[in-house]
């Protein structure tokens, strides 16, 4: 089972990292990757200057640039491994050909996520750098939790790719405008995760799909691994020990994992019940 | 024990729902694929289904390689029922299809190659000889480490096939897998087939064509198939020997001359085909004997058409076809 799984997931995990960062030349690769994610924070740090001007409020500031930053991930892992499916139905024309090997697929979208999370990585450390360097964010990196970061990340990262399983596992059965279905879900749960605002702020009926995220819990950790006491100025989730956040955490990954494994058989059965594993939509 | 047959069809049927165009306000519609398909092929044996585009052939091989579920009836291959258990399915078989370019085009061959030798569990040292010893046979070794994007539709194919075969596998599913192809590229990869079918005697071919010449090349039994139905299934020898009772003609003919409708009422004429071109027109015509031309040349002479070539010629598959459809391979791909 192990063998199995090292078989599939690495040579994904090593495809995906050809499929994001072999398209041009590394250097241009490079600023590529440092420029998108810093030309998106720096609209966000100019608005947030331009609406707060009678001063800046260094902690929600910081709350608002880390959000953002990490957000990333969201895009880069779950709209991202989404995504893959259609790169490999209808870009490679190779999903087919993976879908009769013998794989599991969801192992394979885990290594297609190691790549975007790679990706991603690099382009969050450029953001967080950046806002310390240039943009005055209050992240002090010697006094960062730096284990808690850790955890929350590996957590928070199995996590986005359950979901990204479960957005690639209904992205197949979708013959038109396949291609929406990652970027909608992942721009509509930044409103509900607290990436940029607290989510105490949204209408009260719109105030539990905040709560069931998993990206809540998690970039509320991530902040606190990151920010330390500064964090606490938020009250949404300011009563709940890290312990707690954790655990929640973990109770999400699992539900997501669980419904992933779940939707994946379920929607599998639908697409080659409709003969979409090797159609060609709109894409 | 191993099962006799590497693959088995009962009553196998496909129905896709389609979906209307607004004007039909958008009903589903349903098509027939295939309908009661029942097909036994031994181990090692070179199976071929031929038929004309859209008669069912890729929709029976995306059923048998577990890419689309049956609507009714069912498959085995290598004894596993593909419906139910995909996952034993799977290592045992590989696909091939041609006319198009499927592959990672910003990996080279090599790389891609060595990605599905690793999903199949190939240790290194055999995927390295088998990647290089196929490479060598079908003239890509030099073009090993070339992006997959730099290739020509015909080397990229080559690559395909590569890919299909550098498994091992015990069944081996071909889809039409010189379509697209120039003549040189389309006799390589016929001669590669045929040599790995012959060094591997206990390896089952199942190949998908609508070119006559490559089913009688290749084939040790064929399945003519037309709008899902298999219609007719032997050896190439055995299903044009049923014609070899009667007489086949090709005749090349100037000015037509409206004589074509004339043909069904001649006696003796069994099934004719008429292919305009230009400034003369092609018939192929089944005879009951001989003596039939006799009365297809009176009518011809009549309505003053030229008669430029008359051969008789021995029954290929195309007349096979004619026989069983009623109609040439290219005017059953018109009519869909």
């Amino acid at each position: 089972m192990l063998r199995a799984f090292q078989r599939t997931f690495f040579p994904a995990a090593w495809l995906g990292w050809q499929v994001e960062s072999n398209w041009t030349d590394p250097l241009i690769f490079f600023v590529f990757s440092a420029l998108k994610p810093i030309a998106s924070v720096m609209i966000l740090v100019f608005m947030f200057n331009a609406v707060s001007r009678s001063g800046t409020d260094p902690a929600l500031y910081a709350y608002i640039y880390l959000g953002n930053a990490l957000y990333i991930y969201v895009g880069a892992i779950m709209a991202g491994t989404s995504y893959s499916i259609l790169d490999d139905r209808e870009r490679y024309r190779a999903l087919k050909y993976l879908y009769i090997a013998p794989i599991s697929i969801p192992v394979y979208l885990l290594g297609r996520a190691m790549a975007r999370f790679m990706t991603g990585t690099l382009a969050v450390g450029i953001t967080i750098a950046a806002g310390i360097v240039f943009f005055k964010v209050p992240i002090h990196p010697m006094r960062a939790n730096w284990p808690m970061f850790f955890a929350a990340l590996a957590l928070g990262v199995l996590c986005l790719a359950a979901m990204g399983i479960i957005l690639g596992s209904i992205t197949l059965t979708l013959r038109s405008e396949p291609w929406f279905l990652g970027e909608s879900v992942a721009s509509a749960l930044y409103l509900f995760s607290g990436a940029i605002f607290p989510i105490t702020l949204l209408p009260a009926t719109l105030q539990p799909i905040g709560f069931l995220m998993p990206m809540t819990y998690w970039l509320e950790l991530m902040r606190r691994a990151l920010l330390g006491s500064g964090s606490a100025s938020f009250p949404t989730l300011a009563a709940y020990s890290n312990a707690s956040l954790f655990g929640i955490l973990a109770a999400l990954t699992l539900g997501f994992g669980l419904l992933a494994f779940i939707l994946h058989r379920l929607f599998d059965r639908i697409a080659r019940d409709k003969g979409m594993i090797d159609a060609q939509s709109n894409f | 024990m191993k099962p006799e047959f590497a693959i088995h069809t009962e009553h196998l049927g496909r129905i896709y729902k389609v979906r209307g165009n607004r004007r039909e306000k958008r009903q589903l519609k349903e098509r027939v694929a295939l309908r009661d398909v029942n097909l036994q092929v031994p181990r090692g044996e070179f199976f071929g289904l031929l038929g004309p585009n859209g008669a069912g052939k890729t929709s029976l091989i995306k059923i048998l390689v577990t890419l689309l579920a049956p609507t009714t009836g069912r498959a085995l291959v290598a004894g596993h029922d593909v419906a139910k258990y995909p996952q034993s399915v799977r290592p045992l078989i590989n696909m091939v299809s041609g006319g198009e370019s499927s592959g990672y085009g910003l990996l080279t061959v090599r790389e891609n190659l060595w990605l599905f030798a690793q999903f199949y569990g190939m240790d290194y040292r055999t995927t390295r000889t088998r990647i290089d010893e196929l490479l060598e046979i079908v003239g890509l070794k030099d073009r090993a480490n070339t992006k997959t994007s730099d290739l020509s539709t015909g080397l990229r194919q080559k690559m395909n096939i590569v890919r299909g075969f550098l498994t091992d596998p015990h069944v081996i599913f071909l889809d039409e897998p010189t379509l697209g192809l120039d003549v040189g590229a389309s006799r390589d990869v016929r001669q590669f087939i045929r040599n790995w079918a012959a060094a591997k005697p206990e390896r089952t071919v199942l190949l998908t064509t609508h070119y006559m010449a490559e089913a009688d090349e290749l084939c040790d039994r064929v399945a003519i198939i037309n709008a899902g139905k298999v219609l007719d299934c032997d050896s190439p020898a055995n299903l044009k020997r049923r014609l070899q009772r009667e007489a086949i003609f090709h005749l090349e003919v100037s000015p037509l001359n409206g004589v074509v409708h004339g043909f069904e009422h001649l006696p003796g004429v069994r099934k004719f085909v008429h292919t305009p071109g230009d400034g003369k027109s092609e018939l192929e015509l089944i005879l009951e004997s001989d003596d039939a031309i006799g009365g297809v040349i009176n009518t011809l002479t009549t309505h003053r058409a030229r008669i430029l070539n008359l051969q008789k010629r021995e029954p290929t598959l195309e007349d096979v076809f004619v026989d069983l459809v009623g109609m040439s391979l290219a005017e059953a791909e018109k009519n869909g």
